[in-house]
């Protein structure tokens, strides 16, 4: 596969007739004189040969694009993709209509839920029997409902905190990198304090000091506490572009200091970015389960996977295993295809990186 | 012989070209200070070039020839590097003392840069249009149609074909030599009176290096630009430049015509570099080197640089540093051309020295006028 990157290559400079080889730098004295100009016509804009044509004409793919190609073509990947593309759809389609709805009803927690199958279920005065495909809760909520409307906040954890740490990372990576010195001295030992204090006892005391049991302080917690591994990854990034010819190249037509480095060197140092970014997203999903697990995170009126873990506890005690089994394989799943995805992108957007 | 090389040479124009200084270096010192001290990479450099005219720098690896081309630019970091003294005046302004947002003006501009690696000094990111461009657009209020309907003609004046599509390729799609002339295109775009091209021919196949050299000079001869061309190959020197400055740790040690450094070397270290080019005659025997290998930067010798390797080393050469600039005499860093303080010239020694050097000149002509590349580089000495 690491010839694909080649196949859009056009043939440079094809063969002329003429294949007597000029010195280097022609002759020297005499000899230079009569050196025949060489190729001249090469030099200059000429009939074009139709091979050339048509070769020219191969559409031309940037390092995305072919990144992208790899990608579609990382077979684990695409599994992640469909794993991933079908939970998004199933958290923002099926809640439409069966929204979540939280009745405190006091007393209610006892065990006693239905497994999955038919259920009865007390609606409006009458007994009805209904499908459960993951059966009920001992106050007679659908683990199905739990699971679709949880997984809206359990995603929007994820995904947020990992945009925010993202951000902040990569602005203060590039600063760290680009400008070195007592700059990036000062940025990275903020780096390693992040680093150096225990990640979950601090998510922990934050989100039970700072936490309103809502999506946002969450979502900033993780995020502003997740950034310092891409700050890493950017800044060393950016150490090493930083001294890359093409951005010499850059600075000697007159490209100033911040194109360089937003434009010139932070679409090269993405890609481990993009990579950490995925794996991030699955770690900021577990951390909410986590977080609420131990009710610190969302609070008990909304419902998150964690949450139903939660509430699940009690009815593990008497066996009713899927209260826990559903949300749990829906952050299992969700986690691991962002997990197969994130390899695929690794393999796609470094393919030396293959074996 | 010298008649025939100066008729191959690009004849200045006018005779307003000839007296206008375009850059004038004077005691240029760059210096690096790093963890195991300090590097005096370029340490004291002199030299100018006129309007429209080509000025050689050779030199071998690590004798200050890309670091004085880069402190020009103003391209390297300040720490660690330091330019300790000098001026460069450009069009008699001293650009040393510019403010950054003045020489970014000038970079690309008035003096471009065309680098040894054509295969890293492209942006694999973006379309190789979508550079020239953003050149122009860094020094011309056009839009970005003109930008690129100029970066269309700029690939179209470095001959590549079909420049209409080839501007919506990304570098990987071209191969070296497509590469540099990419480069040598968003050099000139700007239309600079000053190119600087740093070794532009070294990473490229032997056959592709002669088409951008007459790329480079005939661009150079239809657009009026100067060019200081650094170089170590002296095939490329001779077919090139008029004027050649030669450098050795850091150190101008000669400076003068083509005819005068390459028929009349001067310098030890000119000759050396002259009789170590293999030729037909040679076949057989072992290629002559310069013996010993340059000084470790951190413990320059205190006398000549170039005293350890020298084979008419005598007394003053360890303890006294002759400078191309002191003296009087011949532009030459030499006790053998200049009287060392206490000292007389001594004659034997300078007559041996001259006749030496002009056997490698006559083998050196002979040499790079009949050797063709495969013989030059491909072929083991037998």
């Amino acid at each position: 596969m690491a010839d694909d990157r080649r196949e859009g290559d056009a043939p440079e400079e094809l063969p002329t007739g003429d294949s007597t080889v000029p010195p280097i730098g022609g002759g020297m004295g005499a000899k230079g004189m009569d050196q025949p100009r060489i190729a001249e016509d090469m030099l200059v804009e000429g009939e074009p040969p139709p091979v050339q044509d048509s070769e020219v004409a191969l559409k031309s793919l940037s390092q995305w694009q072919l990144a992208a190609r790899r990608f579609r073509r990382h077979r684990m990947a695409m599994v992640g993709v469909g794993i991933f593309v079908f939970m998004i759809l199933v958290i923002i389609v099926i809640p439409i209509f069966q929204p979540y709805v939280f009745q405190n009803i006091p007393g209610s927690m006892r065990p006693g839920g239905m497994p999955p199958g038919e259920v009865q279920r007390l609606v409006g005065g009458e007994f009805r029997t209904e499908l459960s495909i993951f059966g009920t809760t001992g106050e007679g909520r659908d683990v199905f409902n739990l699971v679709v409307n949880g997984g809206r906040i359990s995603f929007s954890v994820g995904l947020f905190s990992m945009l925010i740490a993202g951000f902040v990372g990569v602005i203060v990576g590039s600063i760290a990198g680009f400008f070195g010195g007592w700059v990036d001295n000062v940025l990275m030992r903020i780096v390693d304090v992040f680093f150096a204090i225990p990640f979950l006892f601090v998510i922990l005391v934050a989100a039970r000091f700072f936490g309103r049991g809502d999506v946002l302080s969450l979502v900033l917690i993780i995020g502003l506490l997740s950034w310092p591994l891409i700050a890493r990854l950017v800044r060393a990034s950016f150490l090493s572009l930083r001294e890359a010819d093409f951005v010499d190249a850059a600075r000697a037509v007159g490209v100033g200091n911040l194109r360089i480095a937003f434009r010139h060197i932070l679409p090269n140092a993405l890609s481990p970015v993009i990579v950490a970014m995925t794996l991030l997203m699955a770690n900021a999903i577990v951390l909410e389960a986590f977080v609420s697990f131990l009710g610190f995170g969302i609070r008990d009126t909304e419902i998150s996977w964690g949450n139903a873990l939660a509430n699940a506890q009690e009815g593990i005690r008497f066996g009713n295993w899927w209260w826990a089994f559903f949300p749990g394989m829906a952050i299992a799943l969700t986690v691991l295809s962002i997990n197969f995805m994130g390899d695929g992108l690794r393999d796609a957007l470094d393919p030396r990186s293959r074996e | 012989m010298s008649r025939a090389m100066a008729a191959t040479l690009p004849q200045p124009t006018t005779a307003e070209d000839q007296s206008g200084l375009l850059l004038d270096v004077q005691d240029l010192r760059t210096y690096f200070h790093v963890m195991d001290g300090t590097v005096r990479a370029v340490d004291g450099v002199s030299f100018s070039i006129k309007r429209g005219e080509t000025l050689g720098i050779v030199g071998e690896s690590g004798c200050g020839k890309s670091v004085t081309a880069l402190t020009i630019m103003r391209l390297l970091d300040i720490p660690p590097a330091e330019i300790a003294s000098g001026e460069v005046l450009f069009e008699g302004r001293d650009i040393l003392s510019l403010p950054e947002e003045q020489m970014r003006h000038l970079r690309g501009n008035e003096i471009a840069m065309i680098f040894q690696e054509p295969m890293t000094s492209l942006n694999p990111v973006f379309t190789v249009g979508n550079q020239i461009a953003e050149a122009v657009r860094q020094h011309l209020r056009v839009s970005k149609r003109e930008a690129m309907d100029r970066a269309i003609e700029s690939l179209r004046l470095v001959g590549i074909n079909f420049p209409e599509r080839r501007v919506r390729q990304y570098p990987h799609e071209m191969s070296g030599g497509m590469r540099q002339r990419v480069m040598i295109a968003m050099a000139l775009s700007c239309e600079p009176k000053l190119l600087i091209a740093d070794e532009p021919t070294t990473a490229l196949d032997v056959t592709i290096q002669a088409q951008i050299l007459e790329l480079i000079r005939r661009i150079q001869q239809d657009t009026g630009t100067a060019l200081m061309l650094i170089t170590h190959d002296l095939g490329v020197v001779a077919e090139m430049v008029h004027d050649v400055v030669v450098m050795y740790a850091g150190r101008v040690v000669e400076q003068g015509t083509v005819e005068e450094v390459l028929l009349q070397p001067r310098h030890p270290y000119t000759e050396g570099l002259l009789s170590s080019i293999p030729s037909k005659g040679m076949r057989g025997t072992r290629l002559n080197v310069i013996k010993g290998a340059v000084p470790n930067p951190f413990n320059m010798p205190a006398g000549c640089n170039f005293a350890p390797r020298c084979p008419y080393r005598f007394e003053p050469c360890p303890d006294h540093d002759p400078r191309i600039e002191e003296g009087g005499g011949p532009p030459i860093a030499c006790w053998l051309w200049k009287r060392a303080p206490g000292h007389d010239i001594p004659q034997e020694l300078h007559d041996r020295q001259v006749a030496n050097a002009r056997r490698a000149a006559e083998a050196t002509t002979q040499a790079v006028s009949e050797a063709i590349p495969t013989e030059i580089v491909g072929r083991p000495v037998a």
